[in-house]
């Protein structure tokens, strides 16, 4: 694409500017900064309910090749808070192709920035740590007084501002009913569950655990989401109430992070999180390897572990952080993963049938 | 998991000479292989035929055997070095089909070696076409359906009633496909299939169901023996299902699938690769309807393959280690990721650009080759480019590919009408992605491209991106923005200038590097391996200040690009010896190359890889980050030589002989006057620069007289001239292409070849070998056979080729190698070419006399002088060993080339036979290249041109000798009647039937004898005769002297079991 377009900017917390093209939805908008490493699945990135409050940078450098389709999402809207490429794709290609990704960012409104050396950037946020900046279409003038704000910004009430205001119920098959708490869940954890004859409800973040207790779930599930872990008091809470009773549960990632905080462990944040498609994480258990799709800025402490209350199942084969628990106390199981995928692999997609088999066991 | 208990002693198979199909890939796969587990402490014994390969060093393996691939020799060698297991998935398809044939008869079991890396089963259910079917199906995966079929109504039948419409016939045993086709509909099934039932020589052909126009997609997968499973790489093809992936123009990762379509086939290859059980690397392909979510595999290959190099290269993931070190018992979960340090193997590789692989095809070389590029793959090399875009990875890819361009703007389709463009879009060919290009800046739309050539628009419109922005350069003002939108599609400021009409570039840039490091940056890296582009930061830069004493000077060495005719492996093997060297001299040694197949871009060859083209503007980007002390370009073949002015003029320091030395054995006129001044004579010559020039010089000559253009390497465009029609015919082929260097002719003096490859100090001289070919002048040199130690030569002769080698080393000033071309004609020595460079010879005279030339001349090219190394003035002392290398050719996969030999080369690879008796080392060197010496027809066949009719007598003799009965066209047949040879005549074609085609269908035939005064055009009843044995697998032989020596052999009666194998180690 020939750059016909107006420029836009990104300013780092430590006063870095880099200049692009814009593209996508105009304005100006703080976020942190962080970068996904997938290679396909941008649609699902931009509307994956984990990403809010972060503005994402794409490491692979030819983004929008086979358009946008509605298919493809993981929740009705983005809630990215900019989107960082070198080169968006105007002219896409693909049978279930219904529009272009700079299209799509302007009906979000997603501001986005393209021309940008993203691997420059990822290695900065490799070196210095996940860091606070704006994405502006506006010529950078109040540099100082930008920067106050980038740095006074934080990431608060993520589940809150994500998770739905009621309780959805999906009428499909209904072998098993499943209640699955949305911390601001991708849809194919529900389409997954579906898929193995689950009827699921979905629920708000914070419903108490005594409303979930009354619908008779066969098994509660507990999604992905946005934010820092320890900011959830009253889920944890919940959680507590609920792994009292052995009704199967199934966390992941935040739902895996919310359950080990509920059990006495400790969540951290990591340097610049998991965000891919290609991660490996080790089954300590039953001695494999599985590559997984990952998107998480913070983990459980390994040692944190309470040791009456299960052990770490899964770890993460680079860099060794906690990647699954499997608990003694309760009726539960949770990975820091996402075995539902979308983007990414599939191979553990097979925990989905462990959960259906706690339920069948029962 | 760890090191099976049980292995101590593994056999490597390599995969033999360079043919088309297999190529240097297996080197680069053996030379892994063997290194990791030698890392291990396994013992390794190593066969493969093939010398010019840097598996077959001596420190590669503990016992190394340059010898033929066949069953009675590895049996042999078994029964020898009673290996406990032997590697069976690191030497391509020939290793593996050896490996298989070894287990069913079941030599391995009675031996006690074990199979490693795949169980006969697997092999069995990726390659039996009915086996996979079912394999497949078993486990839910789709293939394209097809019928083996022997009566068209059969054909009908299953067409109506199973597939429908198109299929694809396939007729059985006929060469490349000849008489199949698509057929869209009922009639034309009807024709196609009666037409290709009647072609096949067993009545028999495939009708499968036709998806041409799919998209083509390929995985490399890995597995071990615990269950671990990952994808290194995804790749896409650019041509829609139907064009041969090594013939296809490749990117990595896939470009077009959406999450949901590459997770599909992604779970596919591995739901496959686990049903197979292979351990180790496994390619798939798969074909992918591209409207919607329907595909079908199309092929498994349970072996490291040609894919796997080019993932390997476009991630830096290391394929071959981590297959063998499965193979030995270790998982994914234990084997180190050599890019970090720190993690495991067990990952994916994940991008941040984009790599593009574009083919080298011969037909530069082969002008009246059928350029159509169908299931039969026919390039002999490729070249890979890595750059943030896919526009500047397709522009790199065309500066690498050494047609003469810098942009996608094909000079002779210029002149084609707009119809005539839309005509040429139908073609699949060599040329398609240009003639794409040139319709699209006709302003062909991207839906009528599409419908034509089912490419998919995504492809198209990042070549309409380049026809816009070269639109723009030329119709607006070079702005900086616009410059720099230019760089980063991959633009040299050459073509900028250019196609911008002269238009000034107010602020040029320099390009920067980046790290290839197969995680986009998520870690820190210590992969020392770069490609250019045009950001502001630069990764080399920064890792040399980091990573390298600054005490050690830097030498970079430029390799030798695609692999192709004339410019082999051989180079490379070359080029990676010269890093080695440095590197243990204790520089800091950086190598540039573009060559996905090769050992030399290993990242861990050197102590830097730059991937990237070997062209001026690349070079100089070079030059400003690595800064080096010197630069070396002697290894690197034309390739690399023609960058010398460019690298003078941009001040680099030259190392070892000079780039006016290199000039002045290159430019005629110079060369000349050096001869005369040594006092050396030389066939008698000038130089032209256009055809009425040639004709006037040729009638001073006399006919015959020989052609070539100079600065070229393999003879590319060279021939004897026997007329002035001859002379016209070549000057308008080799003026399509411009012309920047005068065309030479020669006086053609028919004598026997001799080659010296000299290191030269500037002081001392040292001669390892002087080789003599058994074919005489007039063969090139490289597809003539080649003896090591000489044995005809007199010793006047011998002595006056020392003193001339020595002379000439001097006086062009040579520091470091050089290859001297001789001819010995009545007594009198002449030269004809001299080559201040490595050459072809280089390996194998390396490894039979013990002197490692590269090694040797690398240390010259710093200061050590060949006394400091313990090396002498003159001729090393003889080996005990004489060597034979034989050329192999791979006429099979192109059609309608003249297999007659000539002095253009034609072969694409070689083979050695070493052996203490010469007559031994023939019969090996001619095994290895795959004569068969068992009788099997009761005749020979034999049609020569007037001038070899005295000669063929000798040969027809030595057949009737060994029984065999004599057929021969009517004016052979009666010479050799006359001559007391009893030859029956045979019809020419045009002469009704039976004739010579039928003869040569009936399976009598043994062997053929075939020349002829003109060659080349596919018309002539010579070249259909001699394109006959090909389809028929007939041993053909164009030289009376090639004729003569297999003779010779043969009367011997010699078996493999009576000789003896050579381990070249203790040499």
């Amino acid at each position: 694409m020939l750059s016909k377009d107006k420029k836009a900017y990104i300013m780092l917390a430590d006063g870095t500017i880099y200049s692009g093209f814009s593209f996508g939805a105009a304005g100006e908008k703080i976020g942190e900064i962080v970068f996904a490493t997938g290679m396909t699945g941008y649609a699902e990135t931009l509307t994956d309910p984990s990403y809010f409050g972060q503005i994402v940078t794409q490491t692979f450098p030819l983004i929008g090749n086979y358009g946008i389709n509605e298919e493809d999402f993981e929740s009705e809207k983005s809630v990215v808070s900019g989107y960082i490429v070198r080169e968006y794709c105007d002219n896409p290609s693909n049978f279930r192709s219904k529009g272009d990704i700079d299209s799509f960012l302007k009906a979000q409104n997603v501001i986005g920035i393209y021309g940008i050396d993203t691997r420059a950037l990822t290695k900065k946020i490799r070196e210095h740590g996940v860091m606070n900046g704006v994405i502006t279409t506006n010529e950078i003038t109040n540099k100082d007084e930008l920067l106050a704000k980038i740095n006074a910004y934080t990431i608060k009430d993520a589940v809150k501002s994500v998770t739905i205001s009621a309780p959805r119920e999906y009428l499909t098959e209904n072998k098993f009913s499943v209640v699955l708490y949305d911390y601001g869940y991708k849809y194919n954890i529900r389409r997954e569950l579906e898929k193995r004859g689950c009827k699921v409800t979905v629920v708000p973040g914070l419903t108490p655990a005594e409303d979930v207790l009354a619908m008779k779930p066969d098994g509660i599930m507990l999604s992905n989401g946005p934010g820092d872990p320890a900011e959830n008091v009253i889920p944890i809470e919940n959680l507590k109430k609920l792994k009292k009773t052995d009704i199967p549960i199934f966390g992941i990632c935040l739902g895996h992070q919310l359950m080990a905080l509920a059990s006495g462990a400790k969540t951290e944040k990591l340097k610049y999180g998991h965000r891919g498609a290609n991660q490996p994480v080790k089954d300590i258990i039953g001695d494999r390897t599985f590559v997984t799709s990952q998107n998480h800025g913070y983990a459980v402490v390994n040692d944190s572990v309470p040791g009456g209350c299960g052990q770490v199942s899964h770890i993460n084969a680079n860099d060794g952080s906690c990647e699954g628990i499997l608990y003694t106390d309760s009726n539960c199981f949770t990975v820091q993963f996402h075995p539902e995928a979308c983007g990414g692999p599939h191979d553990t997609a097979y925990l989905f049938d462990e959960f259906v088999g706690r339920m069948e066991d029962k | 998991m760890a090191l099976r208990s049980d292995i101590k002693k593994v056999l490597v198979i390599g995969s033999g000479p360079i043919v088309i199909g297999q190529a240097a890939e297996f080197d680069y796969a053996g030379s892994q292989a063997c290194r990791a587990l030698r890392q291990e402490g396994l013992e390794v014994v190593l066969i493969n035929s093939n010398p010019a390969t840097i598996m077959t060093d001596k420190n590669m393996a503990d016992k190394v055997y340059i010898e033929p691939l066949t069953l009675e020799v590895i049996k042999k060698i078994i029964k020898m070095e009673r290996p406990d297991s032997l590697l069976s998935t690191l030497g391509g398809q020939t290793c593996l089909t050896l490996s298989m044939q070894l287990a069913k008869d079941g030599f391995l079991d009675e031996y006690g070696v074990k199979l490693l890396g795949a169980d006969p089963e697997t092999i069995h259910k990726a390659e039996d076409r009915q086996a996979f079917k079912d394999t497949m199906e078993k486990i839910g995966e789709p293939c394209i359906p097809s019928k083996v079929v022997e009566t068209v109504a059969d054909a009908l039948s299953y067409a109506d009633n199973d597939i429908g419409y198109p299929v694809i016939v396939r007729p059985a045993f006929t060469l490349g496909g000849t008489g199949g086709g698509i057929a869209y509909n009922r009639d034309e099934l009807q024709d196609i299939s009666t037409n290709g039932l009647r072609l096949s020589p067993i009545t028999q052909i495939l009708v499968e169901k036709c998806i041409s126009g799919w998209k083509e997609i390929e995985f490399e997968v890995i597995r071990d023996a615990k269950g671990n499973v990952i994808t290194v790489c995804s790749m896409e093809n650019f041509d829609p299902v139907g064009v041969h992936t090594g013939d296809s123009i490749v990117v990595a990762p896939a470009l077009t699938l959406a999450d949901k379509e590459y997770q599909m086939l992604r779970s596919a290859a591995l739901n496959i690769i686990t049903e197979l059980k292979v351990e180790g690397g496994c390619n798939v392909q798969f074909a992918l309807e591209p409207e919607s979510f329907r595909y079908a595999v199309i092929e498994v290959n349970p072996r490291v393959s040609r894919s796997s190099a080019l993932a390997s290269k476009a991630t830096g993931y290391p394929i071959a280690k981590v297959a063998a070190k499965i193979a030995i018992g270790f998982s994914l979960d234990e084997i180190v990721n050599a890019v970090t340090g720190k993690t495991y193997a067990c990952f994916e590789p994940t991008l941040d650009y984009v790599v593009l692989k574009f083919p080298k095809w011969p037909f530069d070389k082969f002008v009246y080759a059928k350029r159509t590029l169908g299931t039969q793959m026919m390039a002999t090399g490729e070249i890979m480019a890595i750059g943030t875009s896919f526009e500047q990875a397709m522009m790199k890819s065309v500066r690498s590919i050494e047609l003469g361009l810098d942009s996608m703007n094909l000079p002779k389709l210029k002149k084609l009408s707009d119809d005539e463009i839309r005509e040429r879009l139908k073609n699949v060919d060599d040329e398609r992605s240009f003639v794409v290009f040139e319709a699209l800046k006709r302003g062909i739309t991207v839906d009528y491209i599409h419908e034509v050539t089912m490419i998919d628009e995504w492809f198209l419109y990042k070549l309409l991106n380049l026809v816009e922005i070269e639109r723009q350069m030329s119709a607006s003002e070079l702005t900086d923005e616009l410059y720099l939108q230019a760089k980063h599609f991959g633009y040299t400021d050459e073509a900028i200038t250019r196609i911008s009409g002269g238009k000034a570039i107010k602020n040029p840039r320099k390009a920067v590097y980046k790290m290839v490091d197969t995680c986009a940056g998520e870690f820190m890296a210590e992969t020392p391996y770069f490609y250019s582009t045009y950001d502001d930061e630069n990764e080399a830069a920064e890792f040399k200040a980091s990573h390298t004493d600054p005490n050690k000077k830097t030498i970079i060495v430029f390799g030798s690009g695609p692999i192709r005719i004339g410019q082999g492996i051989e180079f490379d093997y070359c080029s990676v010896h010269c890093v080695w060297a440095l590197k243990e001299m204790g520089y800091d040694a950086v190598i540039c190359n573009n060559n996905p197949e090769t050992v030399s871009t290993d990242f861990d060859t050197g102590d830097r890889l730059y991937f990237d083209p070997l062209t001026k503007e690349d070079v100089e980007s070079l030059l400003l980050t690595e800064k080096p002390y010197g630069v070396v370009v002697q290894f690197g073949g034309q390739t690399a030589i023609k960058l010398t002015k460019h690298l003078v003029a941009l001040g680099a320091n030259i190392l070892g002989t000079s780039a006016d030395s290199i000039d002045a054995a290159e430019d005629r006129e110079r060369f000349d006057e050096l001869l005369n001044s040594c006092g050396i004579p030389r066939p008698e010559g000038g130089t032209v620069m256009e055809v009425e020039e040639a004709v006037k010089i040729a009638d001073q000559l006399g006919y015959p007289v020989l052609m070539r253009p100079s600065y070229v390497l393999g003879g590319q465009n060279m021939i004897i001239a026997h007329s002035e029609a001859d002379i016209r015919e070549y000057m308008e082929i080799i003026t399509r292409t411009k012309l920047e260097n005068p065309v030479l002719i020669d006086k053609y003096m028919m004598g026997t070849e001799v080659e010296v490859d000299a290191i030269c100090d500037g002081v001392d001289c040292l001669i390892p070998g002087i080789m003599e070919h058994v074919e005489r002048a007039g063969v090139h040199s490289g597809d003539s056979i080649s003896v090591y130690p000489s044995l005809t030569l007199t010793e006047k002769s011998r002595q006056t080729i020392l003193s001339y080698t020595k002379k000439l080393a001097m006086a062009l000033k040579v520091r470091g190698l050089v290859n001297i071309q001789y001819v010995v004609c009545g007594g009198e020595v002449y030269v004809i070419e001299v080559n201040p460079r490595s050459s072809r010879t280089v390996p194998y005279i390396s490894k039979v006399t013990g002197v490692s030339m590269v090694d040797v001349a690398t240390k010259i090219m710093l200061g050590t002088s060949l006394k400091e190394q313990g090396y002498s003035d003159g001729l090393y002392k003889k080996a005990d060993y004489i060597a034979v290398k034989v050329p192999v050719f791979s006429f099979g996969k192109l059609h309608d080339v003249d297999t007659e030999l000539g002095p253009e080369m034609k072969s694409t690879g070689e083979c050695l036979g070493i052996a203490t008796d010469y007559a031994d080392a023939v019969f090996k060197g001619l095994v290895g290249a795959g004569y068969e010496f068992t009788k099997v027809g009761d005749s020979v066949l034999i049609t020569v041109r007037d001038t070899d009719k005295k000669e063929v007598v000798y040969v027809a003799e030595k057949f009737e000798r060994m029984g065999y009965k004599i057929y021969a066209t009517s004016g052979t047949a009666s010479y050799l009647n006359k001559n007391f040879v009893a030859a029956n005549t045979v019809k020419r074609i045009s002469e009704g039937h039976p004739n010579v085609m039928d003869l040569l269908d009936s399976g009598r035939i043994d062997y053929v004898v075939s020349t002829s005064a003109k060659g080349r055009s596919p018309a002539l009843d010579s070249v259909k005769i001699r394109r006959k044995t090909v389809e028929r697998s007939i041993c053909c032989m164009t030289s009376m002297d090639t004729a003569n020596a297999v003779c010779d052999i043969l009367l011997m009666g010699k078996s493999i079991d009576d000789i003896e194998m050579v381990d070249i180690t203790k040499i």
